[in-house]
């Protein structure tokens, strides 16, 4: 079931301050942060993350279609390198 | 015969099951567009008049996606999800269950026909 309209999307309140702040001085730093949870709003548009999987930051580039996304889903949590003896073990973490 | 969004539809087939071969339309939806029509989803298809073909047509094109367009959307829905690197647009990528599900054991439809690995010892431990 989703979120009921009536909240609105679920932004961490800390994060949203510091975007806001990033908006009004007009820099751009990249925003370290853990809250994979925080759903991405259109404020957030340009702006790069560091978003933490648990081990690391993922720098995540925000961009438009992303909107309504959770941060979360752009930082993989799990290394899967392919199974030993399968061709396909290109694949890396991203 | 009548041709409905690209489709022929059978001609022995009453038409709410009839409609149904559109792709995007189901059994629901074809209740909905024959009741707005109202046209008796007993018919056969044979027998519906030129009349309410077009009226059908006409309901079909106002209101709802089907076929090509319907597919494209659907495609066009997923490459969005891959383009952007999110979760789901990975799986999709991979040819992985995308919500979730296990994928120890079965997920035989997205990942297609078994692999057999030589030599792979069954089970836990």
């Amino acid at each position: 079931m989703p979120r009921s309209l009536k909240k609105g999307p679920y932004v961490d309140p800390k994060l949203m301050k510091k975007v806001q702040a990033m908006i009004d001085t007009g820099e751009k730093r990249i925003i370290k942060t853990w809250s994979r949870r925080s759903t991405i709003v259109p404020e957030f548009v340009g702006f790069t993350f560091a978003v933490h999987n648990g081990m690391k930051f993922i720098p995540v580039y925000v961009s438009e279609n992303m909107v309504g996304h959770k941060l979360g889903e752009f930082s993989r949590t799990r290394t899967f390198k392919g199974h030993a003896g399968s061709e396909k073990t290109t694949r890396v973490k991203g | 015969m009548a041709r409905i969004a690209g489709v022929d539809l059978p001609k022995n087939e009453r038409v709410e099951i009839g409609l149904t071969r559109i792709f995007g339309i189901g059994r629901s939806l074809s209740r909905k567009i024959l009741d707005e029509t109202g046209i008796n989803p007993d018919t056969r298809v044979r027998a519906l008049r030129d009349d309410e073909i077009v009226k059908i047509r006409s309901v079909i094109d106002r209101d709802y996606k089907v076929e090509g367009e319907l597919r494209k959307e659907i495609s066009m829905n997923i490459k969005r999800l891959m383009d952007i690197g999110c979760y789901r647009g990975i799986r999709h990528r991979m040819g992985l269950p995308v919500r979730g599900q296990r994928t120890k054991t079965n997920a035989r439809t997205r990942k297609g026909p078994k692999k057999t690995v030589v030599g792979k010892k069954k089970g836990g431990k």
